[in-house]
């Protein structure tokens, strides 16, 4: 078990690693940060000022290096913009960011997790074939179109929502229920046919053979071995709900994190960008980690043990 | 008479992994295995799983390369698996697998499927190609109005015939046949034994008849060897094996099968697990589970010996022939 | 002596396509009845369907009878202590048939709970004692592994144990020996039939394999297609079949001892249950069919030497009755 946790950890440190490195690399590539900010027409020295300033004239490695070495000890840079810590404007925006992804993940496992094994259950009846359609059509709109949709109907044609903005709650539900009926779809698509192949194995025949109602081989026998398949999909989700965040706050104008993204990307603001993609890259590692640690937990086949000789 | 197939000291190691996580252990799969197999010769090569018995059918066709040891065909050293030479050879040593359908592309009809191998050795032209899969498909019991059809449309045991016949098609010398008729019911086993048995008569091929089903085995080979743990713990003519085991594992083993109007209190029952490549006893590796095992057995493998009528053993405790009569 | 199973004219389709066409078979309490056939014949579909243990595109129809109440209009909760309890069951592979997540002892232990109201201390105990009864060495420190850490062969042992948790008065085992390899196979026969001397349970032994039958059973039912096609004592069974198709399966079968014979295989293979043959289902592969036979389906009849047949012509008693007795004694 320890080794499989450090295996996994140092695992992870490569790729908080590799995400920091390529933050770097393509956000350098990417144009030219002292000509973003300042405009064409600032004069010539104030450009040079500004390059010395954030170090933009040292060679790229040494940069690379300056970089690192800031981050490991916790410092995000400045926000070229305002000059203000990177990391506390990156902070003021995530508890707006966790107001839509929370709900929207509670929602999609509420939700999807139960519809999947529903419908599995019910395989091939209307109640299946109704869930699986829904999924489908939830899935494959793009939240843009879905948002959009929504503010159509709730907010313009019956105006019992407002369509944008964050000062109520009420201003949350559109957004929360934008990114969160995408990955009910994924989630019930997922955990009916994660449910379906476990109801086919044979162990399930033996619990039944052996007096188990049905009721509790579902829960009891299915269940625990459908966990792991459906485990590793919410770990993904966790991945496009962040994501989804970044499209849906445009579209709604909420104040989080996504929408500063986007915001410091068109101004190339290289620390605060730099900021929120390792928070984001963190956030994918540390749901990976505890996917596989979850799945240590739940699959027994996948911990080490010594063989039973 | 010349040896067709010359195996002499196999040995094949590999790394494996206990579960996703555990640490690699080296598992001896062959451990020094040698065997001849000359002209219109059946081998069987029979033992329970992880005897290392699929593991030396590949590397005696050198899908598998041995870490030791040589493979002679006809006289002449097996080339390095994946050369021109390799290739070349291949169109005179061919294998059977046990699963049809997996052996098989599903996608091909059956005329394809045979038509394949002449393609890729460059043997005869459009015509002469024809010719010879209607006549392969005839020698191996299909019907013609098989040729269009597909894998999936025909049953267990055509889809071996077509197994068999793909591999005939190049006219090979030697054919390694891994399990082939262990996925098929006993009506049907019965009609590819049959098969096996005339197409080695008529065509003098050398065969290795590699498999769990000792019956099936004295039924169709002219020499049986049983594998334990990678080695050949006992080899001879297959009616004499059969009759009178000398090994103790081969005494246990078709003891082990069931025969009706014997009664099953009469059987030798092993104690224990079947072996765990991975760890090896020391000594005979046959020793925990051995009724009649003594100190020597723990502690040194025991050599391979004649112990008369064409016959080997390897066991402390089986006399070798110049001596005495065995116990 | 009133049987303990009753089977009457049990009907079972797939999606509309018959699988099984009308069996009757009795188990007597005690007894220990193989059912042997070749995959597809519905030996293990007779059973599984006897228990409601088949998916929702089967429909089942006829009676099963277990001392006299049946089975198949008997109320769920019925059924599920029926079965563990009074019938227990164990399968082809014994890895894949245990659950991969709860820890073998607990799987002993749930089937001590349902059908014995074991619990704690109580239900460990007598988990153990059962691991101990059919061969897990060390029980006691391997009570809480899971079964990828067992072999093959310990895994049938422990569905074994499960099996025998509801102390059940009969014993399905379908190919439970199939999976494992030669010497393997013969310690779990051997437990199979000391459990049952012991135990006093009946059995029945579904298999390919006819001499492994041979070794478990007294009276052996040979199926074809859906159907019983000839049933009798071992002994007569085996030493003079009489329907073409099991005198067929001797036949076909090679031997480790006794004079090398070419193998006489059976012609053909067995048929789509789609497409049946409107008479007796093994006449198109049956070398004493006659016109009559594509036309008439046989019935299942007692014959004057005790044993039940379904062939209109069937292998002469007399024939070569000589040769095959030196061939099986």
């Amino acid at each position: 078990m320890i080794r499989f946790v450090t295996s996994r950890l140092f695992r992870a440190g490569l790729t908080v690693l590799s995400v920091m490195t390529f933050a770097f690399v393509v956000l350098r590539m990417s144009g030219d940060p002292a000509q973003v900010l300042l405009g064409p027409d600032v004069p010539q020295n104030v450009v040079q000022d500004f390059r010395d300033r954030w170090g933009l004239d040292d060679p790229i490695w040494q940069q690379y290096l300056s970089y690192l070495r800031a981050m490991l000890h916790g410092d995000f840079g400045l926000s070229m913009r305002d000059r203000s810590p990177a990391i506390d404007l990156v902070m003021q925006r995530i508890p707006a960011t966790l107001q839509l992804t929370i709900p929207a993940l509670i929602l999609q496992l509420a939700f999807g997790i139960p519809a999947g094994i529903y419908a599995a259950l019910k395989r091939g009846t209307l109640a299946d074939r109704g869930v699986i359609v829904t999924a489908i059509v939830g899935f494959t709109v793009p939240s843009f179109v879905l948002g959009l949709l929504l503010v159509l109907i709730f907010a313009v044609t019956l105006g019992i929502l407002p369509s944008g903005g964050a000062s109520s709650w009420q201003h949350a539900i559109l957004p929360v229920l934008t990114m969160s009926i995408g990955g009910i779809g994924v989630l019930a698509r997922f955990s009916r046919s994660a449910m379906i192949e476990v109801m086919g194995q044979p162990y399930i025949r033996t619990a039944s053979a052996k007096g188990v109602s049905w009721g509790d081989v579902v829960r009891n026998h299915a269940l625990p071995n459908a966990a792991v398949p459906i485990v590793t999909i919410v770990g993904f989700m966790v991945g496009s709900l962040i994501a989804g965040a970044i499209i849906v706050e445009t579209i709604f104008s909420w104040p989080g994190m996504g929408r500063l993204l986007i915001v410091s990307v068109t101004n190339r603001d290289l620390a605060v960008v730099q900021c929120i993609l390792l928070l984001v890259a963190a956030v994918m590692v540390v749901s990976n980690l505890t996917v596989d640690l979850l799945y240590g937990w739940l699959d027994p086949r996948l911990r080490q043990t010594a063989p039973a000789h | 008479m010349s040896q067709l197939l010359d195996a002499r000291g196999l040995v094949r190691v590999y790394t494996a992994r206990r579960g996703l996580l555990g640490r690699p252990a080296r598992v001896r799969a062959v451990d020094g295995v040698s065997l001849r197999v000359k002209r219109g010769e059946t081998l069987g090569i029979v033992g329970e799983s992880g005897s290392g018995k699929s593991t030396l059918g590949r590397v005696l066709l050198g899908i598998d390369a041995a870490q030791k040891g040589t493979v002679h065909i006809d006289g002449a050293p097996m080339p390095a698996f994946g050369t021109p030479g390799w290739r070349a050879l291949r169109a005179r040593i061919q294998m059977v697998y046990q699963d049809p359908l997996a052996a098989l592309d599903r996608r091909l009809s059956v005329a394809h499927q045979l038509r394949e191998p002449l393609d890729i050795h460059h043997l005869g032209d459009g015509e002469s190609r024809s010719a010879r899969i209607s006549e392969v498909m005839q020698s191996v019991g299909l019907r013609p109005d098989q040729a269009g059809k597909f894998p999936h449309e025909l049953s267990g045991g055509q889809r071996q015939r077509v197994v068999i016949a793909r591999a005939l098609m190049t006219e090979p010398e030697l054919l390694v046949c891994d399990e082939p008729v262990s996925a098929l019911d006993v009506s049907i086993q019965a009609q590819v034994v049959n098969l096996l048995a005339d197409l080695q008569r008529d065509r003098g091929l050398g065969m290795v008849f590699i498999s769990h089903d000792l019956k099936v085995v004295r039924n169709l080979c002219d020499r049986v060897a049983v594998m334990y743990l990678g080695r050949i713990v006992e080899e001879g003519p297959a009616e004499a094996v059969f009759a009178d085991p000398r090994h103790p594992y081969t005494q246990a083993l078709i003891s082990s099968v069931p025969q009706p109007g014997r009664a099953a209190n009469s059987r030798i029952i092993l104690q224990g697990e079947p072996p765990d490549p991975g760890n090896r006893p020391p000594g005979c590796a046959f020793h925990p589970r051995c009724p009649m095992a003594e100190d020597s057995c723990r502690r040194a493998i025991p050599e391979t010996r004649a112990v008369g009528g064409a016959r080997s053993a390897a066991c402390h405790l089986v006399a070798p022939a110049a001596l005495t009569e065995p116990a | 002596m009133d049987n303990l199973v009753e089977i009457r004219n049990l009907r079972v389709a797939f999606d509309g396509v018959p699988v099984l066409h009308g069996i009757d078979l009795d188990v007597a309490p005690g007894e220990a009845l193989g059912l042997v056939g070749e995959s597809g014949c519905g030996k293990s579909v007779t059973w599984l369907a006897a228990l409601g243990l088949l998916p929702g595109k089967a429909t089942v129809s006829g009676s099963v009878r277990l001392q006299g109440q049946d089975l198949a209009t008997a109320p769920r909760r019925t059924l599920e202590r029926v079965r563990g309890g009074r019938i227990a069951m164990i399968f082809q592979d014994p890895s894949s048939a245990l659950n991969p997540v709860i820890r073998v002892g607990q799987q002993i232990i749930e089937a001590l709970r349902l059908h014995r109201g074991l619990t704690g201390a109580a239900a460990r105990a007598e988990a153990l004692r059962l691991m101990d009864l059919v061969g897990i060495p060390d029980a006691r420190n391997r009570f809480s592994l899971y079964t990828h850490e067992f072999s093959g062969g310990q895994a049938q042992r422990l569905m074994i144990a499960m099996a025998l948790a509801g102390e059940p008065d009969l014993l399905i085992a379908d190919e439970p020996t199939t999976a494992l390899d030669a010497t393997i196979q013969a310690q779990i026969l051997d437990l199979l039939v000391t459990l049952r001397r012991e135990m006093s349970m009946a059995t029945v032994f579904i298999s390919h394999d006819l001499a492994a039958v041979a070794q478990v059973c007294e009276r052996v039912c040979v199926m074809y297609a859906g159907k019983i096609i000839e049933e009798g004592h071992v002994g007569q069974l085996f030493e003079t079949p009489r329907h073409p198709y099991t005198r067929g399966l001797f036949d076909a079968i090679p031997t480790l001892s006794g004079p090398l014979r070419r193998l006489v295989p059976i012609p053909g293979t067995v048929p789509d249950p789609r497409e049946l043959p409107p008479g007796c289902a093994f006449a198109p592969r049956c070398n004493r069919a006659r016109a009559f036979c594509s036309q008439h389906r046989p019935e299942l009849l007692p014959q004057p030497e005790g044993r039940q047949l379904a062939c209109a012509f069937p292998v002469p008693i007399t024939q070569d009755i000589v040769h095959r007795q030196e061939e099986y004694q």
